[in-house]
């Protein structure tokens, strides 16, 4: 396994909000988080890179535990994180976004360049200079995945990449998901939108209230329309 | 018009130390997020060590390189204070930040005068630039010219360094968001205790180019600071370009209001400071401050008014007090006199601090404004005590209406850096407007009536007014005024929704702090009999700190227990060192990293222990510990 997380307890203040969680992401996987607003999806990704200072529980990382490391040391190990709300540099420009987010390249694979991303994201070459604060949602998603590209991660958690695009936009980042997968990367992405984690996820995990109520297959979950109306539908 | 320009020329020769001191304060804040009141101390230190080398090492070698070794000396200083202490409070609530570099500038005001003793020194004039040349008839020094060119230049090479260097685009990435920073993989720890080495730096250097110009004395630290920060509120904390602008501004209305208003020409600055905060609150380039935290309240304990028990407790304690008369000596019912003068001052500024959230600097004006009121009344108008005590707190009132004006415009840091400035000034007033204060020399003869004359009966007027001050601001903790202002030190955001008018009711704080702190200062006067400027300085401004921090920054009584404790240390100190800077500074850092809880807050701890959950996991029961306040903050962010 990629990634391993088991027994995930998470703390904001007195308040509990992660129970017992786990979940896992294989080599090359596309895995999806499902869950509505509040059900736990960001912390846990917060959790998972060191952002939630009071937790518990293990985080095996290419069979290391990083659970004790400070967010950098996790991130320089390969665990590239992509925020829910992209908090992009507003005031640097897209080539300094790049190189703020710039680390050593992994040996044996491809290293990620800004002339990678921009045939990734054909929209970011347009605007190399222009000011993060200056871009549409779309194009800042874009630069914010863009950016943790640029640490040469081998693992992504994107936290609700599709949240408040326009439709067309929306295939793009599905499209730019799914040739990041072929480049070999391990993606977990946390997603509200059913119809979005069916175009490019393998397997889904369902989290509610803080606990992982379903994991299995998208064509598992296709099959048992009860467990999605439960936890899923509004 | 030829002195105009001439004098013009001088002041911009200032302005390049000014804003050398003042783009490193604000480097450091826009990443790390903390004022750094030791800033001025650093700057102070540069002078010292510059004097030191170049005294040792001659030349023009032995001069330039000895600046900016003296420079790099003094950042390697600074790199270790970000390491051994700033590191600890990063997450602690700004006004133990503040307090921290404070304490660490009282110390090193002493350590200064240990290795360089007390006397002012004269550095050398620098090689090359030792001349003058003639300008309409007037004598320009060479010197000027090369620091009015040096601050473009510095302006320059630091814009390059935070655009065209990794390390730069790092500094203004985590200037915005340094946790994004540090989820790209970057450790942010060194890249904080670079940043604060280059803006000690920068002080340093500033500190350091001065010595040709004037001499190196030991409360340069504190002048240069109070210029620092209407510098940074005049230009925007965080805005180097800012610092800039703001720092010829400042230096040039100097230069030139001493040709119009010779003895005060600090009041042009104010009042420039005051239009630019009234139409740019957060400087002319700075931005809103996002996240603003609370000074105070980083407990989960709700306040409650005093049990029955509670009561008759405090009751036969004020009982008590009131019999010491009957058997104390004088000297110690004198003492027991300033002690509950303090009780009032520091109940007072905890008012504002912990109910309010207001974190002030200065609220030794107020207090001076209360004792030189008195003294006023009784010198001018003849009026006896009872009168005197009356005119004391409106004097302080007056000034709070004044400085709360432009106070509650900001928030945080700012709002401190303001009010350690609006004490300054009437300080300066106070210190240089001798025909109506006396200047240094004070105001003496300012006596008690003859029923208070006595250490007794003075001991018992001032442990009645203490108690009814201190019972009065315990009643409006509980009022419904006290609530709207708890719940505007709590969330700006949502006491603006439930209809709470943010400024008034903080202005309203800043009225009822220093009206009380007045009450005090004028008991003060009566007291010593005299009035000095020194009731308006930065010590008295500290010790009510202290006091409050001592007692415990998050409980509703321990301003009481702070100041008697800290008063009665410190009077038993000032006997037995002269070292009491040093001593008062370490302990106030060592409280800030150590203690941060205070005394009373420690006590409540300890009363309310819970006994551990039978079924608490290990996470759960250690929330219960000393960790919540900073994951309660980690929440909220």
């Amino acid at each position: 396994m990629k990634l391993e997380v088991s027994d995930l307890n998470s703390f904001y203040g007195p308040a509990h909000i992660l129970f017992d969680v786990g979940f896992a992401v294989g080599e090359g996987e596309v895995v999806a988080m499902l869950g509505r607003n509040g059900a736990g999806k960001s912390t846990t990704f917060r959790s998972v890179v060191g952002l939630v200072s009071r937790r518990a529980g293990s985080v095996i990382f290419e069979g290391e535990d990083v659970s004790r490391l400070p967010p950098y040391e996790i991130v320089r190990r390969g665990l590239g994180y992509v925020p829910e709300d992209r908090r992009i540099f507003t005031e640097l420009s897209v080539e300094e976004n790049f190189e703020v987010g710039r680390q050593k390249a992994r040996p044996g694979v491809a290293e990620w360049t800004p002339d990678r991303i921009y045939k990734l994201f054909p929209n970011l070459g347009e605007m190399r200079k222009r000011l993060g604060g200056d871009m549409s949602g779309g194009e800042q998603q874009m630069l914010s995945i863009g950016r943790t590209l640029m640490g040469n991660p081998s693992l992504v958690l994107l936290d609700e990449p599709s949240e408040g695009l326009a439709p067309k936009i929306v295939e793009q980042m599905a499209d730019a998901i799914l040739a990041m997968k072929r480049e070999g990367l391990s993606i977990i992405i946390s997603e509200q939108n059913l119809h979005f984690a069916k175009l490019i996820c393998d397997r889904a995990y369902i989290i509610e209230k803080g606990r992982i109520r379903f994991s299995g297959t998208i064509d598992e979950l296709e099959a048992h329309p009860e467990i999605r109306d439960a936890y899923l539908a509004v | 018009m030829e002195l105009i320009l001439v004098q013009a020329l001088s002041g911009l020769a200032s302005a390049a130390s000014l804003f050398l001191v003042a783009s490193g304060l604000s480097i450091i804040f826009g990443v790390t997020r903390i004022v750094n009141f030791a800033h001025g101390a650093f700057y102070m230190l540069g002078a010292y060590v510059a004097f030191t080398l170049t005294d040792r090492f001659s030349g023009a070698l032995g001069f330039w390189g000895g600046l900016v070794a003296a420079s790099l000396i003094v950042a390697l200083l600074g790199a270790l204070m970000e390491m051994v202490l700033l590191r600890r409070i990063y997450h602690a609530p700004e006004l133990f930040q503040l307090l921290a570099t404070f304490g660490v500038t009282l110390m090193v005001q002493d350590i200064v005068v240990l290795i360089w003793g007390a006397d002012d020194l004269m550095g050398p004039r620098a090689p090359g630039f030792t001349g003058a040349f003639s300008l309409f008839g007037r004598l320009v020094p060479t010197y000027d010219l090369l620091l009015i060119v040096l601050g473009p230049a510095v302006l320059g090479a630091l814009w390059l360094l935070f655009h065209r260097t990794r390390w730069g685009v790092l500094v203004r990435a985590a200037t915005q968001d340094r946790d994004m920073v540090a989820c790209l993989g970057v450790n942010q720890k060194w890249l904080f205790t670079s940043v604060f080495a280059l803006g000690v730096f920068l002080a340093a250097l500033g500190g350091a180019l001065q010595i040709p110009r004037t001499t190196v004395t030991h409360y340069m630290d504190l002048s240069i600071i109070v210029e620092v920060f209407v510098v940074v509120v005049i230009g925007g904390l965080g805005s180097v370009t800012g610092a800039f602008i703001a720092a010829v501004l400042v230096s040039e209305l100097n230069a030139l209001g001493i040709l119009v208003l010779p003895k005060i020409s600090l009041i042009a600055v104010f009042l420039v400071m005051a239009v630019v905060l009234v139409v740019r609150p957060y400087g002319l380039l700075g931005k809103a401050e996002r996240g603003v935290r609370a000074s105070a309240g980083i407990s989960f304990r709700p306040w409650k008014p005093m049990s029955q028990w509670e009561r008759i407790g405090a009751a036969v304690l004020v009982a008590s007090a009131a019999l010491l008369p009957l058997f104390a000596g004088n000297y110690l019912l004198s003492v027991g006199s300033e002690i509950l003068v303090f009780v009032l001052f520091a109940a007072s500024l905890h008012f504002m601090m912990t109910v309010g959230g207001l974190a002030s600097f200065g609220h030794a004006a107020f207090f001076g404004l209360g004792a030189y009121g008195a003294a006023f009344a009784v010198k001018f108008l003849g009026a006896p005590m009872e009168v005197a005590l009356l005119v004391g707190p409106l004097f302080g009132l007056i000034g709070a209406v004044v400085s709360g004006w432009f106070c509650v415009r900001l928030s945080g840091v700012y709002f401190a850096m303001l009010t350690l400035a609006f004490a300054q000034i009437i300080w300066s007033i106070a210190f240089q407007w001798v025909e109506v204060t006396g200047g240094d020399n004070g105001i003496l003869g300012i006596w008690p009536s003859a029923w208070a004359s006595s250490p007794r009966g003075f001991f018992w007027l001032t442990l009645g007014v203490s108690v009814v001050g201190v019972a009065l601001l315990r009643m409006l903790v509980f009022s419904p005024y006290g609530f709207g202002l708890r719940a505007t030190r709590d969330n700006t955001l949502r006491s603006d929704a439930i209809g709470i008018d943010r400024k008034s009711v903080q202005w309203a704080a800043l009225l009822v702090a220093g009206t009380f702190a007045g009450v005090a200062g004028a008991l003060f006067a009566f007291l010593k009999g005299s009035v000095f400027p020194e009731s308006l300085a930065i010590p008295i401004s500290v010790d009510g700190l202290v006091m409050v921090l001592l007692g415990g920054i998050e409980t509703v009584s321990g301003a009481v227990v702070g100041a008697i404790v800290y008063k009665a240390l410190a009077i038993w100190l000032m006997s037995q060192t002269d070292l009491s800077k040093l001593v008062l500074g370490a302990i106030i850092v060592l409280l800030v990293v150590a203690a941060p809880k205070g005394i009373v807050g420690f006590i409540e701890d300890w009363r309310h222990r819970r006994p551990p959950a039978p079924n608490g996991t290990g996470p759960e029961a250690a929330g219960k510990s000393g960790t919540v306040g900073i994951a309660k903050m980690e929440a909220a962010e």
